[in-house]
Formats: structure tokens, sequence, C-alpha cells
């Protein structure tokens, strides 16, 4: 019994930081670009400088008509939302943030599930360009398609590289392992994973699939009310899953001064650092486009990939 | 140099009086996907939020759909043509290299695990930089051939 109230609690918490973060995420980019930019962002509602803009919008979402057009693959288009948002729930069972199993779930493979769901996730978007019969819906699709082929594999090495230096897949175990040294020997590979990730979510600068001035909104134009707002929720839950993946894989997790009793919040500030840092860089860089992000993943991200391998596979013998 | 790792002489982990060693592979077995069981769960709460979401939109929104409305957008003017347009899909290369890559650095994760364990250590290391030589070698050939420039 106090087996399944244990699992019923974590199952809860996972789903209300599922719901809560990416609203907060996306409040703060609100604000945050806002300031960047000399503006003062959402004030209204709530009272309290805007704080309650998301509530609002997602009420006017839902109230919203749900427009299907009427050349569209009826079924698939309605259903590219929630292939689009579950994979990120899933992720989040799987990220450790505390010491003595402070997480959803203990994944005996963990990096290699976190990866594997992740990249379920892009077929939302694959599905939404195909089923739309919109040409910009399907422009958007085959730059998803392309942003995948670049960025998959760099995130896909780099995250061996820390499986390497811990000696396991498990990412508790991975952050038992950690010693604060991983920082710099993995920085490399840290900061390719992070723009790795930045390419998935189809975040600036990294956003070609989704150019308003070129392709209007890419796979997602076709989208209104409550599908839209689905995208744009699994859009913050995946700044949300990098963030907190990378201060795992990383930036040292839970690891910190009194992680004891303190961990969780180490976890939650290094992951809102770094969400910041994705909302800065939207601020801040211009889009590339497809073919330079390509270039740039195979002639940069993927060759300094390698490098961080053999260098951490020659320090790990070394220190045995 | 003997490479031949300790742990492939000892499965005999089992206490003894437990359950005959026939039956431990499907007491692992079980117990392993025991935490699978419990991200299963997650993904019905998952599905049914989306589900009572998707039915409650359908409660509050209205439906009053009108030809014009149902209409493929095209930037506001009647759209041209049929809506699945052909396009040159100039990537299709790095789709090949992207397929062989991703397969290949698969291998990489059981290898980490277990590289430098007692036993494995340097030729293991050096087995991993032919692995990752080949892989290099394979990037530099598409490199050279221009693949790797999409215009």
């Amino acid at each position: 019994m106090n087996d399944t109230l244990e699992v019923a609690l974590r199952l809860l918490a996972v789903f209300a930081v599922f719901l809560v973060f990416p609203l907060f995420i996306g409040q703060a980019e609100h604000k945050v670009m806002a300031h960047m930019q000399g503006r003062l962002g959402p004030m209204y509602a709530g009272g309290f400088h805007g704080w309650a803009q998301l509530v609002a919008d997602g009420v006017k979402f839902a109230q919203k008509e749900d427009v299907v057009p009427a050349n569209a693959d009826r079924r698939v288009f309605q259903l590219a939302p929630a292939v689009a948002l579950l994979p990120y729930l899933l992720v989040l069972v799987a990220i450790p943030i505390g010491p003595d199993n402070a997480v959803g779930e203990v994944v005996d493979a963990g990096i290699f599930f976190v990866l594997a769901v992740m990249g379920v996730g892009v077929l939302g978007s694959l599905m939404a360009g195909s089923a739309s019969a919109n040409k910009f819906s399907l422009l958007g699709g085959l730059r998803t398609a392309a942003q995948l082929l670049a960025y998959e594999l760099p995130m896909l090495l780099t995250a061996a590289s820390v499986a390497m230096a811990a000696g396991t897949v498990s990412l508790p175990g991975m952050l038992d392992a950690f010693e604060w040294w991983w920082v710099p020997w993995q920085i490399v590979g840290g900061v390719l994973f992070f723009v790795a990730g930045l390419a998935e979510l189809q975040r600036p600068p990294f956003d070609a699939p989704v150019a308003d001035s070129e392709i209007i909104f890419g796979a997602y134009t076709e989208y209104t009310g409550l599908r839209f707002a689905l995208f744009m929720l699994a859009e913050y839950a995946g700044i949300v899953v990098l963030s907190g993946l990378t201060a795992v894989l990383f930036l040292g997790g839970w690891h910190g001064p009194f992680a004891g009793e303190l961990g969780w919040l180490w976890t939650l500030l290094k992951t809102l650092a770094l969400a910041f840092v994705v909302i800065w860089l939207r601020a801040t860089y211009p889009r590339l486009r497809e073919d330079q992000l390509q270039k740039l993943a195979w002639t940069v991200l993927i060759p300094l990939a390698l490098a961080q391998i053999a260098l951490t596979g020659v320090v790990k013998v070394a220190i045995n | 140099m003997t490479d031949v790792p300790e742990m492939a002489a000892a499965p005999a982990g089992d206490p003894p009086g437990a359950a005959p060693a026939a039956d431990a592979p499907t007491q692992w077995a079980a117990a392993y996907f025991d935490g699978y069981s419990t991200v299963g769960l997650l993904a019905v709460i998952g599905v049914l939020f989306l589900a009572v979401a998707f039915v409650c939109g359908r409660l509050l929104r209205p439906v009053v759909p009108t030809p014009e409305k149902l209409l493929t957008y095209e930037c506001g003017v009647d759209p041209v043509g049929e809506g699945w347009a052909h396009t040159q899909v100039r990537y299709y290369v790095y789709a090949f290299l992207y397929v062989i890559f991703a397969v290949d650095s698969i291998f990489l994760f059981p290898w980490a695990t277990v590289f430098a364990e007692p036993g494995f250590g340097g030729t293991t290391l050096v087995e991993m930089f032919v692995f990752l030589g080949f892989l290099t070698v394979g990037l530099l050939y598409a490199w050279k051939k221009g693949v790797l420039e999409w215009t």
C-alpha cells in the first residue's frame, strides 16, 4: 500500500512539474525578452507585472474554434499535438532532482531512454507538416526533418561521453559518480549537447522550421485553439527538459554545497539558469539557414564531439 | 596481456538456498521491467490528460465551419495547386550519412559502461580509437566529396 502511495505521489509531482514549469518559463521569456529589448512585456493580467498572462492565454486558446482544413489528413492532423507533447512528460520521470533517489522513477538505461523518447517528439512536427496539406507546413516539416539529421548525432555522442566518464547509463548513477572536475573535463560536450538541444526544440537561432517571415509558422501554420496551445506547451516543456538534462549530465545536477538537504535547489537553480540562456539566445542571435545548420553540425559539432569522446576515454583510462 | 574480464567467469552470485539458477534470469527481467511499468503509468496519465483536454475543448469552443474557413491558408489568397507540393529534398545525402553514423554511435553506449573496468583498460581504449578513426575517415571522405555542402 505504501509503495502504491509513493509511486502515485512521485507521478503526481512529475505531472505537476510538467504543467507548471513550462508556464513559468514562458512567462519568464515574456518578461526577460521584454526587458532585454527595452519593453515592459505583459503588465495587466493578474495585476502584479502581468503574472497571469499565460493563464489568460490558455483560457483564450481553450475557447477558440478548432479548425481542421478541409484538405487535411484529419486524423493525423488532430493527433499530431499529442505526439509532440507526451514524450516530454515521459522524459521528466527519469530526470533526478536530488540525492537518494529523488527522481520520478529510476530508469536503469536512463540516458538511452531519455534520448530515445525525446526523439519521438519530433514525429509530432513531421505529422503536422505532412497532414496539413499546406505548402508552408510541408516546407516546415521538411526543415524539421533536416534539422533532426543535424543535431541528433552530436547529442548522442556527447551523452555517450558522459556515460563513459561515469561508467553507467543510469542518470542517478551518473550523478553518484560525479566529481566537480567533470565540469571542465566535459565542458565541450556540454556546450555541444546544449546547442544540439536548441536545434531539436527549434529555438532561435535554429528556428528555421518555424521562420515566420518565410513560411508563416512552418508545420503549425494551420493549427488553432487548443491544439496550437499544446504545440506551444511542448516547446516550453522541451526547454525544461533540455535545461534539466544539461544540468544533470554536465553541471552535476544536485551537487553543490549542502547537497544533502538542498540538492533539489541546486538542480532547480542550474535548470533555471540554463533556461535563462535559452531565452537570452533568442533575444540575441539571428536565425541560421538550414544549410548553415547542417554545415555547423557536420563540420564543427560532430568532429568536436568525437574529440570529446577521445579525450574522455584517455583521461578515464589514465586515472584508473 | 590478457583482456579476459573477471566478471565473465562469475555468474554464480546467487545466494545458496535461493531459487534455482534457471529461474534467476526471469526474476531479473521482471524486476528490470518493473521500473518501466511506472513509466507506462505516467504515459496513461498523459493520454488521459490530453483526452480530457480535447473533450473539454469540444464543450467550450464554438463550431461554426464555413467553406472559406476550411480553406488551406496561403497568405490570404486562394491556394494554388495541391496542398502536397513537389519540392527538392536537398539534404537526402545527409540522411544517409546520419543513418550510418547514428547506428554506429549506438555501439558506444554498452562499451562506455565497461571500458574502464579492471581487466579492460589500454587495449579497449585502442579499439575505441580504431572505431573513432573509422568514423572520422568516413566523415572526412564525405567532406572531401563535397557531400557536406548544401548549396
